[in-house]
């Protein structure tokens, strides 16, 4: 069981092992893997907690239902599942800037964190807009050979690396 | 009774799918950002495998009648613009929805603070426009749920077998140059 135990696997292996769990939720629980519906219903459970009941009225949270369903329960799973991985390996690490972040724009944890902040924001609304996110739509809506994925898809990199490219070749 | 089994399930689907996301980097931020960067191609090489295995899985089980497709309906406005604003956030955060998840069980402090109140901060923004958005961008240039292979107007092989072929040799091509 060393393996367990290794830092990093290939990652054909890990994609194939992806690959090959999307087979089970499909036959188990007749579901795609995807996360992003999940952060939307957290949000909407946390303001339910602030401004009351009538938040579940919005069209919105009418449409995805503020309950705790089969995806909220893979997403907890996810932290579970890394946490697992990370402490087999010791490579667990309470860090607040990561290596790329701090070589361009220094170890400021609240520059950091407000940027994390920021970059949410469009991450949420854009997932929402785009209604999926890289697992989604694009491992198992791509995988489904579904249109809307692929150009989802596609938008989420074309997107992702312009900004890389602004924010670490431009900008600095 | 079934809900609740069902509910285990996808906690034991999110074990392993975490477990694997961590194994192969994807939970760090510096893996994800160099692969947006274009120096290191492991992010994409985890989802290009995942596609691979998962879709030749996948249609052969349909084929078979034992499962069921759940294609996404969209259109231009909603899959371009939400893809876009979602990459320019995928940049700045370094994480996205499912490897952040990730990131938090790695110990990471950006993403259980900053990039996790962003998210909920962004989706319950969404949620406060959606009924403007809802009948007018997000409709523009709608084609639902159509598959490739419904699009070409072919059979699901016919796409499946060469879409695995170009995956493959991308990944061979990516290995051969050293990224």
């Amino acid at each position: 069981m060393e393996f367990l135990s290794q830092v990093r696997w290939s990652p054909y292996v890990v994609g194939a092992g992806i690959g090959i769990l999307s087979w089970f939720t499909f036959l188990i629980s007749n579901k795609p893997i995807a996360c992003s519906t999940t952060f939307a219903k957290s949000s909407g459970i946390i303001e339910k907690l602030f401004r009351g009941e009538m938040v579940s009225k919005k069209p919105y949270y009418e449409k995805i239902k503020l309950d705790i369903d089969w995806q909220f329960m893979l997403v907890i799973g996810i932290v579970l599942g890394s946490f697992l991985s990370a402490s087999l390996s010791g490579s667990f690490e309470a860090k607040w800037v990561p290596d790329i972040w701090a070589g361009a724009y220094g170890t400021n944890p609240l520059l950091r964190t407000a940027a994390a902040i920021i970059g949410g924001i469009f991450l949420g609304f854009g997932a929402r807009w785009a209604d999926g996110c890289t697992s989604g739509h694009g491992i198992s809506g791509t995988m489904q050979l579904t249109l809307s994925s692929w150009i989802s898809a596609i938008s989420f990199f074309v997107g992702g690396i312009i900004m890389a490219q602004l924010l670490f070749r431009v900008l600095v | 009774m079934k809900k609740n089994a069902q509910l285990i399930w996808g906690l034991l689907f999110g074990i392993v799918f975490g477990f694997l996301l961590q194994k192969g980097g994807a939970t760090q931020y510096d893996v994800i950002v160099s692969q947006l960067l274009l120096t290191d191609f492991t992010v994409l090489k985890i989802m290009l495998s995942a596609v691979v295995t998962g879709t030749i899985g996948i249609h052969f089980m349909r084929h078979k009648g034992w499962i069921q497709l759940h294609p996404k309906k969209g259109s231009v406005g909603k899959n371009v613009i939400g893809g876009l604003i979602f990459g320019v956030g995928f940049a700045l955060l370094g994480y996205c929805p499912g490897t952040i998840a990730g990131a938090i069980g790695n110990g990471y402090l950006d993403a259980a603070i900053g990039g996790l109140l962003g998210i909920f901060l962004g989706a319950g923004l969404f949620a406060a426009y959606y009924p403007k958005l809802q009948d007018g961008i997000l409709k523009k240039g709608d084609y639902g749920d159509v598959s490739l292979p419904q699009l070409f107007k072919v059979n699901d092989w016919l796409v499946v077998v060469p879409t695995v072929a170009v995956i493959l040799i991308l990944l061979f091509w990516l290995e051969r140059i050293g990224l």
